[in-house]
This record gives C-alpha cells, structure tokens and sequence, in this order.
C-alpha cells in the first residue's frame, strides 16, 4: 500500500496525459483561419515550453541553494533540472517547427520570439559543456551554479523585454507572454488544456526525479569506486 | 569593499598592462587584420547593414579576444595573494571597470581603422558614439564573469566564447538596431528605449557580477 501512496501523483499524472492525448486528438477544436486543426498543437508545443520553464525554476532555485550551503545533491538536482529542461526545450522547439511549416510555410521563421527560443537552448547547452569541462567537483558545482544563475536572469530579462520592443513579432502572445493570456483560448479547449499543462508539470517533474536519482546512484557508484 | 582597493587594483590591472605590451598590442593586431581581412573579401562595402553587422561582430570579437585573460593573465598564487588583500567584490568591480576602460579604448581604435578601411558612412556621430560605448561597457560587464567561471575550467577559451556568446546576443542586437539607427541619421528620440535597455542590462549584469562572483572567487 506505501508504495501505491508514493506513486499516486505518477498514475495521476499518465491518466491525465492519455485524457489529453485522446481529447487533443479528439474533441471538437474551434475553426481558426489558417491555423484550422493544428490548433491542437497547442496541447502539446506550449505544455513543453512551460515544462521547461518549470523545472528550469526549479534548476535555478537548487543552484542558489547549492552556493548558499553547498550540499552536493542540490548541484545533482540543478543539473538533472536543466537536463529535464533541455529534453522539454527540444521538444518544443520541434512541435513549434512542426506547427510553422504548416502555418507559416517554413520551418524557422526570423522572430524574435523564435530567436529568443534558441538562445535560451544555447545557453543550457553551454551550461552542459561547462560541466563537462571542470574535473573538480565543488569547484564544478560553484561555477555551474553561477552561470545557471546570470544565464537564467539575463535570459529571461531578454525573453521578456526584447520581444515587447520588437516592431512585430507573427508568433501569438503579442503582450512578450505566449499563450498566457487565457482570454485568447476558446472555451471548449479549456477542458483539455488546463489538464494537459498539469500533465506535462508531473511528467517534468517526475522525469526529473528518475534523472537526479540516476545521477545520485552514479555519483555513489564512483565515490566507492575510488575509495 | 573599498574605493580605494577598487582604484589600486585597477591601478595594479593597468600597470600590468603597461609592462606586458605585446598582449595589448596583439589583441590591437587582431583587430585591425580582422578589419583588414573584411576589407579584402567585401572589397569596401557601401551596403549599410552589413557595415553595421561586420563592425559589431569583429568588436565582439575583439572584446571576447581581450577580456578572456582577465584571470588568466596572473597565476593561481597570485590570485591567492590578492585574495588575502582585497575583497571579492573590489576583485570584480576592479576587473570590470578596467575591461569597460580597455575595451572602449580598444572600441575608440577599432572605429578608426573601421572607417579607414569601409568608407565612414555614420550620419549621426553622437548617437553612435554614445551607443558604441556603452556597447562595449555591456560586453565588458557580461564578459568580465564569464572569463572567471571559464578561467576555472580546462578549456578556457573555447568556453568563453561559448558561454559569452548566448549573453551577449541579446545585447548585440539592440546595439546593431540602434547603431543601425544611427547610420541612418536619426536623432536620439527613438534610439531612447533601446538605450535605457541596454543601460539596465547593464546595470543588471553588475548586481549579479557583484552577488555572484564571491562564490566564485572562494577557493
């Protein structure tokens, strides 16, 4: 029975998913000019954007942590963060290439929104290559978590500021916050993508959680290893 | 942290300089041949974007060239005798002062071999001057951090660059609309937003420079 109470978010989490996979696919989705039945895209390609946004907070908020008390596992949890976050990003920049070759006739369009996009993969690229570049591990830990932290601010200074000063930008969310303005969604997709931003939230958050306790494992394994 | 150890620092920074001239001449050379190479392959160039473009890029890579030996240039002891001295934020505000010092010099000397080169076609002077350097006060204040988490790792140079690049990006493009601006004589009224971005930017990667680098500097 404990371990049914210890999964009980996991099973809530894939009943949710395989509602909104079916009811995405499925229901009945408004007639939108031009954009017609990928509409349905939006279930998915904006479910990974706030995924990655989600757990890219929580990658930040565990590398303050680690420099305040400098507990290894905190590091762990910030880089199984940005790994969750990497995986969501990728997946949002293909379902968004997917959905502007059919709407917008090509797979890159130059947006700022778009660009901006992109940067922020680069920067968590970079984050990886730095790791991967500093042998020593609380001065890896220290220096990771720095840059987590100025990439993560100036980032999102950027993605905030910068598409609001642009003249025009084709992608939606004219205010610099796509989709987020609740207003734009048509009532009867409201049944299907509030359930689905929670589903992607607890599938975040529990791959996550597989990701940091691999890591947490591996980093036993080579601590006796060396011993 | 103190004003005095910040200026005696930058003092040290600049007196090091002085004595090692050929890393500053040599960063001077790799500018004025990077302009020369742009001149020899676009045979001086009257299209106005691409002058703004090929000016932007070879500043910012003149100023990834030059602030990546921030903390390199000293070795380890060094670094912990200073530390022993100052405090971790005079460390930083020093080095980033004297990087936005030094690459507005290197800014200033960039422009003039530039316009020698391609032709000057700027319309409105001040408004690129002023943009131009706090341009290179931006690219120095965001570089500054980078070098020293880059300085820590093994391949310092290749991270700089990659680290630095994604950063600066966004401040490379409202400098390039702005200078862009400028190239096509406007006056200062619409240039304002962009400028006051590009100053909070500023000022933000200082407070973050200045949160952040103790952690980095505690060995």
């Amino acid at each position: 029975m404990k371990s049914i109470q210890h999964k009980w978010w996991k099973i809530a989490g894939v009943i949710i998913l395989v509602y909104v996979i079916a009811g995405g696919f499925l229901f009945d989705v408004p007639a939108f000019p031009v954009i017609q039945q990928s509409i349905r895209n939006v279930y998915f390609h904006v479910g990974m954007w706030f995924g990655m946004i989600f757990i890219l907070l929580i990658s930040l908020g565990y590398s303050i942590r680690f420099l305040l008390y400098r507990v290894p596992e905190d590091d762990m949890r910030a880089l199984s963060a940005v790994r969750t976050g990497l995986l969501f990003g990728t997946l949002g920049l293909l379902t968004g290439m997917i959905w502007a070759k059919f709407t917008w006739g090509a797979f890159w369009v130059n947006d700022p929104k778009l660009n901006g996009a992109a940067v922020g993969m680069l920067v968590y690229l970079a984050y990886m290559v730095l790791r991967g570049s500093v042998d020593e591990e609380d001065k890896r830990g220290r220096l990771a978590a720095v840059y987590n932290i100025f990439a993560f601010v100036l980032f999102f200074v950027f993605i905030m500021i910068i598409p609001r000063m642009a003249a025009a930008s084709i992608h939606p969310g004219t205010d610099g916050n796509p989709a987020l303005s609740v207003g734009d969604l048509a009532p009867e997709m409201r049944k299907v993508f509030f359930p689905a931003m929670a589903g992607w939230f607890i599938m975040a958050w529990w791959l996550y959680s597989l990701l940091y306790r691999s890591t947490r494992i591996d980093h036993k394994i080579s601590e006796l290893k060396n011993n | 942290m103190q004003l005095s150890e910040v200026k005696a620092f930058i003092r040290k920074d600049l007196l090091l300089e002085w004595r090692q001239r050929a890393t500053i001449g040599g960063v001077l050379l790799y500018l004025v041949s990077t302009v020369f190479v742009a001149y020899l392959v676009f045979e001086g160039l009257a299209d106005l974007r691409t002058w703004n473009a090929l000016f932007w890029l070879i500043l910012l890579f003149t100023a990834i060239n030059a602030i990546q030996k921030s903390f390199l240039q000293e070795n380890e002891s060094r670094h912990l005798y200073y530390y022993t001295l100052i405090s971790a934020r005079g460390v930083i505000n020093a080095k980033m002062i004297y990087n936005a010092l030094l690459m507005t010099v290197l800014g200033l000397a960039g422009l003039l071999v530039f316009v020698m080169f391609m032709g000057n076609p700027i319309a409105s002077p001040g408004l690129f001057l002023i943009n131009m350097i706090l341009g290179t006060v931006a690219f120095s204040a965001v570089l500054t951090l980078i070098s020293a988490i880059a300085s820590g790792s093994r391949n310092n140079f290749t991270l700089m660059a990659i680290l630095g690049f994604p950063l600066v990006l966004p401040m490379l493009l409202v400098l390039i609309r702005v200078s862009g601006l400028a190239l096509e004589g406007a006056i200062f009224s619409p240039a304002i937003p962009d400028l006051l971005i590009l100053l909070s930017l500023i000022c933000i990667t200082f407070i973050l420079s200045n949160l952040l680098f103790p952690y980095i500097w505690k060995e």
